[in-house]
C-alpha cells in the first residue's frame, strides 16, 4: 500500500527555517537525513519543496487558466515537502509520520491504486 | 446442551428456542462445510451467540449476558481475539471520535442504525452516513484489522476507553427529557467496558473505567427528582443508591489496584468510591478526595481537574482559601459554566452576594443543558 506523507509546518516556522544561517541549517538537517536513512527501504519517492514564496498557482476561471503568485492552500500552515512510502498498512505509515523529527504536522494520504504497472 | 444454557440463562423456554435455532443453522451449514470436530460445542457456541444477539437489545438481561459472555470467552479465545480486533479497528485513532462511537455501537454492541440515531437524537441518515464513511476510510486508507502491537497498546487502549467513556457520558449526562432513550447508551457503554475487561483482564485502566461507570450508574436513580430536576450529590437520597452495583464496582476497582498501574480512570473511580462509601454528605472524606485529585493532576494536569480539586478543597479548607485557586483558572475556563457556578458558590459562602449572582448569571449563559439550567435558575431565585 502506498501513501504520501505531506510535511507541513507553520508559516512562521518555514520563515525561520529559511533565515537560518547555513551551518545551523546543516545541523538541523541531520535528524531529517537520519529519518530518511532509517526508512530508506520504504521510501519510494519524495522531495523537499522550495519555500511557499516560490509557488505559482494556475487557477481556472470558467475554464480559462489564470496564473497567480502564491500557493493555493491558504492557512496557517504550508507544505515543506513530501515523501511517497510503500508500507503494509496505515499503522505503519502513521508510525513513520510519528517519527518525523522536525515537528509540525504530517498528513498521511493513501495513494489511489488502480492496479497500474509500476513506472 | 439445553441444560447448559438454562443454567446460564435461567430461562428454559428461551434456551430451548435457541437450541432449536442452532440446530436449524447446523442443518444449513454442516452439509456445506462438513460436520465440525466437536458438533456439540459448535451447537452450544451457536446457541450462545444467538442468545447474545437476543439479549443485547434487552437491558434487563444484561447481567445474564455478562455471565454468558464470560462462559463463551473462556472456551473460545479465537472468538475473543476477533472481538478485540474489531474493537481496536472501530476505535482506530485515524477515525473521528463520532465515527468511532457509531461504529463501535453498530459493529461491537450490535445496535441498529435506528437505535444509534435515537440515542444520539439525530437522524438515521446521519448515523448511516457516518458509519459508511468510516467503513470506507478503513478500506481505502487500509486501517489494519488487528490488535495493536505491545508498544502501541497503551495509547490505543486509551483511545478505546475514551470512546467508551464518551458513549457513557452521552447517556449518563442526558437530561430528564431525553433520558428515556439515552440512558440505554450508558448501559451499552458499561456492557462494552465489561467486554473489554473480559478480553483484557490484566489492563487496570479498563477495570478502572468499568468501576467508574458502575459507580455512576449506581447513583443514577437519585440524580433526578420526580419532576425531572437535577439533584446534586449532597442532596441525594443515599438509601436509593444501588448497593449491589457499588459492591461490584469496588471489587473491580480492587482488582485494578492489585495490578499496581494507576491511571486516570482508576483514580476517578476511587474518587467516586469515596463518595459512595460516605454514609452522608457530611461524612465525606474530603482529605482523601483532595489527595486523589492531586494524584489525578499529576497524570492529567488539566484546568478542569484543577477546578474539581478546588471544589473538593472548598469542603476541606473553606471558601476563603479556595477562591483564589479557582480565580486563577479564569483564563482557561472562562467559557465553562461550572467554573462560574463554582465561583458563585464560593462567593455566596463568603457573603459576596452581588458577585455570586453575577457569576450565576454568567454560568446560566454558558450551559444549554436543561437540567443544569433549571438548577442554576433555582439558585438565582
Amino acid at each position: 500500500m502506498k501513501y504520501v506523507l505531506l510535511f507541513g509546518e507553520t508559516k512562521e516556522r518555514a520563515k525561520q527555517w529559511e533565515s537560518m544561517p547555513e551551518a545551523q541549517r546543516q545541523a538541523a538537517y541531520a535528524p531529517i537525513n537520519q529519518w530518511f536513512e532509517k526508512y530508506g527501504s520504504k521510501i519510494t519517492g519524495g522531495h523537499e519543496l522550495q519555500p511557499e514564496r516560490t509557488a505559482t498557482t494556475v487557477k481556472f476561471n470558467n475554464g480559462k487558466p489564470v496564473v497567480t503568485d502564491g500557493p493555493f492552500i491558504e492557512g496557517k500552515e504550508s507544505i515543506g515537502g513530501y515523501a511517497e512510502v510503500t508500507v503494509a498498512d496505515l499503522d505503519e505509515a502513521i508510525e513513520m509520520a510519528k517519527g518525523w523529527p522536525t515537528g509540525g504536522l504530517v498528513e498521511v494520504r493513501p495513494v489511489v491504486d488502480r492496479g497500474e504497472p509500476q513506472r | 446442551m439445553t441444560a447448559a444454557l438454562v443454567r446460564a440463562l435461567g430461562d428454559f423456554d428461551l434456551a430451548e428456542e435457541l437450541v432449536q435455532e442452532a440446530l436449524l443453522e447446523a442443518v444449513e451449514h454442516w452439509p456445506r462445510e462438513g460436520i465440525p470436530d466437536k458438533p456439540g460445542a459448535w451447537l452450544l457456541t451457536t446457541a450462545r451467540r444467538k442468545a447474545v444477539d437476543q439479549f443485547r437489545r434487552q437491558a434487563r438481561f444484561r447481567e445474564k449476558l455478562a455471565l454468558l459472555e464470560g462462559a463463551s470467552m473462556r472456551d473460545d479465545t479465537a472468538e475473543g481475539d476477533d472481538r478485540l480486533r474489531l474493537i481496536f479497528t472501530c476505535c482506530h485513532p485515524a477515525l473521528s471520535r463520532e465515527a468511532q462511537v457509531a461504529l463501535t455501537l453498530r459493529a461491537v454492541a450490535g445496535l441498529t442504525t435506528t437505535e444509534i440515531a435515537r440515542a444520539f437524537i439525530t437522524s438515521e441518515a446521519t448515523i448511516a452516513q457516518r458509519i459508511v464513511r468510516a467503513k470506507r476510510k478503513i478500506v481505502d486508507a487500509k486501517i489494519p484489522y488487528r490488535v495493536p502491537a505491545a508498544r502501541d497498546m497503551g495509547e490505543r487502549l486509551e483511545e478505546v476507553l475514551a470512546v467508551l467513556y464518551l458513549m457513557f457520558n452521552e447517556g449518563y449526562l442526558a437530561t430528564a427529557g431525553e433520558r428515556a432513550s439515552r440512558r440505554d447508551l450508558a448501559e451499552d457503554a458499561v456492557w462494552l467496558a465489561g467486554l473489554m475487561v473480559r478480553l483484557m483482564p490484566e489492563e487496570p485502566e479498563a477495570l478502572g473505567l468499568l468501576a467508574l461507570m458502575r459507580l455512576h450508574l449506581a447513583r443514577a436513580d437519585s440524580r433526578f427528582d420526580d419532576d425531572g430536576n437535577l439533584v446534586l450529590l449532597q442532596d441525594q437520597d443515599r438509601s436509593r443508591w444501588d448497593r449491589e452495583r457499588i459492591a461490584s464496582a469496588l471489587a473491580v476497582l480492587q482488582r485494578a489496584a492489585a495490578l499496581r498501574r494507576p491511571g486516570q480512570y482508576q483514580l476517578q473511580a476511587a474518587i467516586a468510591a469515596c463518595h459512595t462509601e460516605a454514609a452522608s454528605w457530611e461524612a465525606t472524606d474530603w482529605r482523601q478526595i483532595v489527595a486523589l485529585y492531586d494524584a489525578l493532576l499529576e497524570l492529567m494536569p488539566s484546568p478542569v481537574v484543577q477546578l474539581n480539586r478546588a471544589i473538593a478543597r472548598r469542603y476541606r479548607d473553606g471558601a476563603a482559601s479556595t477562591l483564589p485557586e479557582v480565580d486563577a483558572l479564569r483564563e482557561a475556563l472562562d467559557s465553562y459554566y461550572l467554573f462560574h457556578a463554582t465561583r458563585a458558590e464560593l462567593l455566596r459562602d463568603l457573603g459576596r452576594d452581588a458577585e455570586a449572582r453575577a457569576a450565576l448569571a454568567r454560568a446560566l449563559e454558558l450551559t444549554a443543558n436543561l437540567a443544569e439550567r433549571t438548577l442554576l435558575q433555582r439558585r438565582l431565585g
